[in-house]
């Protein structure tokens, strides 16, 4: 017997939604308080792209990405969020000035933490310049604002992953969250092919790509802290959970992340695939990662402990 | 100029920069002021993870000891683009960079870039856009996308990206519309002594303070993004 709608609560709701296939507006909904989110320029301020016109390509009202406040828990946070089906969730100079505008304000404020929902191919092509130069702008901000004590926060399980310049934010997070089909690179699977050929990336060898860039193979790596199950719930728990964990940045956490990446080139540099990695971390059938359900996956995981931690 | 050219021009008392596999890692004194720390990716060259990590590295040996400003000079590839690079987690080394050369800024130690030559997409984030003045020299060829990878995907001629290019400088590549964006704060002559120019520059530094959508607004490459992030900025601060 199925429950009348009204009686679902928003955690069940959350749960049973994925967040892979959710729209932004329905991620945030979900992942903050109940009727908590207020947002920024939106919509209905028709603040669109100048740029796609140029293009006779259709505009978005939010041009593919929705900001504002709300509540996780009970505490104030700033939320940003990408909508991977405008565009494919790429920076464009709207898009960018948003994501920039929130995160200086968290700096003057430095108490309020920033949850990021990336879903995103990378620059906008149509306003490559003006993309490129947002994601610049995104950086700095997001370092000036860990720099003020600020908790940046990167969720990744969208259908256009977290590609290109969103790769670089993703990377100037103080912690991430990402699910499986959470996939995290700077170059994607066909740029590499068409510049590289088909011998170097098979685009179309999706376990191949799922292993290399997926979130599975992030979370072992520790590009990725916390391993999320694809529902909003998982990661709603995700963000409250790093909120807790992460520490102040400063000179230390850049040393520590030096040391992180420079050890992991020496030990897995070698490597060709994904598995030998795994299996140099010590995980036995290391061939079988791919199809471990989440909950078996966050316990080898958590075996393998958390590299990232005060180190990014 | 050629690179030679360019450090002989920059630093005539000499300089102790050295470039291995496309990375130069090294020190110079200009003519009038401190001791500078020089990095850059050279030759074209693609930024991997393995050039990223000595550029780190290079970098905070010095961030915290030592002072002065930092020097970027870039002529890259884009990112490197292969199987390994992206397996290994480059947007983390690429991250990395950028968010070192932004600390160094952000502490005392400001960062200025001389782009050269070519660079694109992420090499051209972890480098030069991650510097606090991004200064481009005459004849260098900066370019987020190509046209011809740009036509591929927006399924137009080449001649029709050219006509529209001519209208706006939002997309196509090239050091003037990364100038007119604001990205690049200012040209370099090459008709004066480099060493004169940095002279210049040295004496009268911009705050460190990220203004590059202002100065896109004023230069009218970028009309709305400096509003749009005044907005959403006023906006966040009222919720308090």
């Amino acid at each position: 017997m199925s429950a009348p709608l009204k009686d679902i609560t928003p955690a069940e709701r959350a749960r049973s939604t994925s967040f892979h296939e959710a729209s932004a507006r329905t991620r945030l909904e979900l992942l903050l308080d109940a009727g908590s989110f207020v947002e920024f320029i939106g919509p209905e301020q028709r603040e669109v792209s100048p740029h796609l016109k140029i293009f006779d390509l259709p505009e978005q009202f939010d041009d593919g990405i929705v900001v504002g406040r709300g509540r996780l828990d009970g505490s104030p946070v700033f939320v940003a969020a990408q909508e991977g089906r405008f565009m494919g969730g790429a920076f464009g100079e709207v898009h960018g000035a948003k994501l920039t505008g929130l995160l200086r304000a968290a700096r003057q404020i430095a108490l309020i933490p920033v949850l990021i929902l990336f879903d995103t191919g990378g620059v906008r092509l149509q306003e490559a310049n003006a993309g490129e130069l947002a994601i610049a702008e995104i950086m700095r901000a997001v370092m000036e604002a860990r720099s003020a004590g600020v908790k940046v926060i990167g969720l990744i399980g969208g259908r256009s992953g977290c590609y290109g310049g969103g790769g670089l934010i993703a990377g100037c997070c103080s912690a991430l969250a990402v699910s499986e089909p959470g996939r995290i690179a700077v170059s994607g699977p066909e740029v590499i092919e068409t510049n590289r050929g088909v011998e170097e990336f098979d685009s179309r060898d999706r376990a191949l790509v799922w292993r290399t860039m997926g979130g599975k193979h992030r979370r072992l790596l520790g590009a990725a802290d916390v391993f999320a199950d694809d529902n909003v719930q998982d990661f709603r728990e995700a963000a409250l959970e790093l909120l807790g964990l992460i520490g102040s940045f400063g000179l230390d956490s850049l040393k520590a992340e030096q040391e992180r990446l420079a050890d992991r080139l020496s030990r897995y540099g070698a490597c060709l695939d994904a598995i030998d990695i795994w299996t140099a971390q010590g995980i036995a059938c290391a061939e079988t990662v791919p199809e471990l359900p989440a909950d078996q996956f966050i316990a080898l995981a958590d075996e393998i402990g958390r590299t990232s931690r005060d180190a990014r | 100029m050629t690179l030679d050219d360019i450090l002989g021009s920059l630093f005539p008392d000499g300089h102790e920069i050295r470039k291995d596999k496309g990375v130069l890692l090294g020190w110079a004194t200009p003519r009038c002021g401190e001791k500078m720390l020089v990095v850059g990716v050279a030759d074209l060259t693609a930024l991997g993870v393995d050039e990223a990590i000595r550029l780190s590295g290079h970098l905070l040996a010095s961030i915290g000891r030592d002072s002065g400003p930092i020097l970027v000079l870039v002529d890259s590839d884009s990112q490197r683009m292969s199987k390994r690079d992206e397996l290994l987690g480059l947007n983390e080394f690429l991250a990395h960079l950028a968010k070192v050369l932004i600390h160094a800024d952000m502490s005392g130690r400001p960062t200025i870039g001389l782009l050269y030559g070519h660079s694109a997409a992420g090499a051209l984030l972890a480098t030069g856009l991650a510097t606090r003045v991004l200064i481009g020299l005459p004849g260098a060829y900066p370019a987020v996308m190509d046209l011809p990878s740009m036509a591929k995907v927006t399924k137009l001629s080449m001649e029709a990206l050219e006509e529209k290019a001519k209208s706006t400088p939002v997309f196509a590549p090239g050091l003037s519309n990364l100038v007119q964006m604001g990205a690049v704060h200012m040209t370099w002559s090459n008709d004066v002594s480099l060493a004169d120019q940095l002279k210049v520059l040295l004496a009268d530094l911009p705050a460190a303070r990220d203004q590059r959508d202002a100065l896109g607004k004023a230069r009218g490459g970028r009309l709305k993004a400096a509003d749009i992030a005044e907005r959403v900025r006023d906006l966040a601060l009222q919720a308090l």
